[in-house]
């Protein structure tokens, strides 16, 4: 008894406790969503990025157009391109891939910039330095850009994080169960939106805290000047 | 001195666009040899030194290092730009100090010392670290050889940078005005340790530097650079005492009135913040 009639705070927390478990399922879609998405923005980036910065320019001008063309074009043109269009070329995703490889492409785009940022703050006396001591390229990169270059990419691809947690409701267009649109379904079903929709709502404020903390934590683990911390 | 130069440019052409910085410069130095360049700002003396450390190439002529072309290869009788393998090579041959120090500062004071011996000459970890010790103590810097270069002064950050380009053990280091982004109560230590450098190795220097008191001490020729141009050369003594162009005096002049009012703003070291 005391657990079904919680006196009279009565239907809307029973209502709350009962829909908890559906909102939870998709809110591990969102959650699955965000960190593929991210990640693959972050590999992506990365050649974009290089390629971007080839000093060919038939390499680096088509990129230019290529990161300019993805970040100009809405998220959802670009979760319908991959749904609709590519299935015609062969290449069939499942909805939740589908979504996910397109908030992957769309901030490959701004993990590339923020890359691309990172790496030209490497003062030139760096690379002089090291190439006076006859380091390899290779070398250069992997001991001292890249270690001098992250903790100034950070914070920028923190922000990304967060972003992408708040884009994902844009899969929903393409039938994905991520948790707005789970709590959409129940609404529609129940005539009750408020409360899924305010669950969502603090759902995601969850989420976007969690992640902020983490990105803040990992940037105070960070070294500052070079100097690691112990 | 009658030996083969270390390091010699014959009519090399350095522009930068349209700016003409060297022309039909030749230029020869001998091992052992301690040398300074001297010269108002804007005449070149950097570029020498980045032409040396294949930081900058050249347009015209050529540059011996160890009677080896530096810029140039001989390939089927005939002369090539260098391939990167070729400067790769050559470049182990010098070292270079610079104005701003450069130090890694993600790396340890000893890593930034054993990380290109290590990786670049292939010698073991144990044996480079022992080196980098040595190093360390002739600098008068084993006691922060844990800490990063962020947390050194100036001048302990450039003793460092000495140590670290001595680690690769070259035929010949150049100094591009070691000094000059000091604090003036730097200054001291770091000279002291270019001193001792001096009389320690059999080592060429090439140093480019407006410290009339080490180059007195230290050098057995001092050039004057002028536009792209050594104007005048000889002991320290002819060249401090009886110069025979009329720039050389203007220029030291300029040099000893700056010295009187050492309140000159220094450039600050570049921390990477
Ligand atoms: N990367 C560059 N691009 C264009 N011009 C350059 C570059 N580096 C040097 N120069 C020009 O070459 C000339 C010689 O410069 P350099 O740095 O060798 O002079 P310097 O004698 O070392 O002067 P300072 O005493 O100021 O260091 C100057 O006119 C300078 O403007
Ligand atoms: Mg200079």
């Amino acid at each position: 008894m005391l657990f079904n009639i919680p006196w009279n705070l009565s239907s809307n927390w029973t209502f709350a406790w009962s829909i908890l478990p559906i909102l939870l399922i998709g809110l591990e879609v969102t959650i699955k969503a965000t960190i593929f998405g991210f990640l693959l923005a972050l590999i992506l980036g990365l050649p974009l990025a290089l390629l971007r910065a080839v000093p060919f320019r038939i390499i680096s001008w088509p990129t230019a157009v290529l990161i300019e063309f993805i970040r100009d074009t809405p998220l959802l043109v670009q979760v319908y391109f991959v749904y609709y269009v590519l299935p015609d070329y062969g290449l069939i995703f499942s909805a939740f891939l589908t979504g996910t490889i397109a908030l992957g492409i769309q901030y490959s785009a701004y993990t590339a910039e923020v890359y691309r940022a990172g790496l030209e703050a490497i003062p030139q006396g760096q690379w002089e330095a090291a190439k006076a001591l006859s380091l390899q390229t290779r070398r250069i990169y992997r001991d001292i850009v890249i270690p001098q270059a992250i903790p100034r990419i950070v914070p920028a691809m923190g922000n990304y994080l967060i972003s992408i947690i708040k884009d994902t409701p844009i899969l929903s267009a393409v039938t994905v169960l991520e948790v707005l649109n789970v709590a959409k379904i129940i609404g529609d079903r129940t005539f009750r939106y408020l409360i899924p929709l305010s669950m969502v709502g603090g759902l995601f404020l969850i989420l976007t805290v969690i992640s902020s903390v983490l990105v803040r934590y990992i940037e105070r683990r960070l070294p500052k000047e070079g100097i690691p911390l112990k | 001195m009658k030996q083969k130069p270390i390091a010699r440019f014959e009519k090399v052409l350095k522009k930068f666009g349209d700016n003409v910085v060297l022309n039909e410069f030749d230029f020869e130095v001998y091992p052992g040899e301690k040398v300074v360049l001297m010269g108002p700002s804007g005449s070149g003396k950097t570029t020498v030194l980045r032409i040396l450390m294949t930081l900058e190439d050249i347009q015209d002529g050529v540059v011996y290092i160890e009677e080896e072309l530096l810029w140039h290869e001989q390939k089927h009788g005939k002369r090539v730009a260098a391939s990167n393998a070729h400067l790769r090579k050559m470049r182990k041959k010098v070292g270079m100090v610079f104005q701003l120090f450069n130090l890694f500062p993600n790396m340890s004071v000893l890593r930034n010392i054993t990380e290109a011996p290590i990786h670049v000459l292939k010698i073991p970890r144990k044996e480079a670290i022992k080196r980098a010790e040595d190093l360390l103590e002739m600098v008068g810097m084993t006691a922060q050889k844990n800490m990063h270069p962020a947390q050194l002064s100036g001048g302990q950050q450039q003793r460092v940078a000495i140590a670290r380009a001595l680690a690769m053990r070259p035929k010949i280091i150049l100094f591009d005005e070691p000094t000059s982004a000091l604090d003036p109560e730097m200054v001291g230590s770091v000279l002291d340790v270019m001193r001792k450098l001096a009389d320690e190795h059999d080592l060429t220097m090439l140093v480019v530097t407006h410290e009339m008191g080490f180059a007195q001490d230290v050098a057995d020729r001092v050039c004057m650079f002028d536009h792209g141009r050594i104007i005048e050369a000889g002991t320290p003594q002819e060249i401090f005492t009886t110069p025979k162009e009329e720039r050389t005096r203007q220029f030291l002049n300029s040099v000893i009135n700056r010295e009187d009012t050492v309140t000159a703003p220094t450039v600050q070291p570049d921390r990477d913040k």
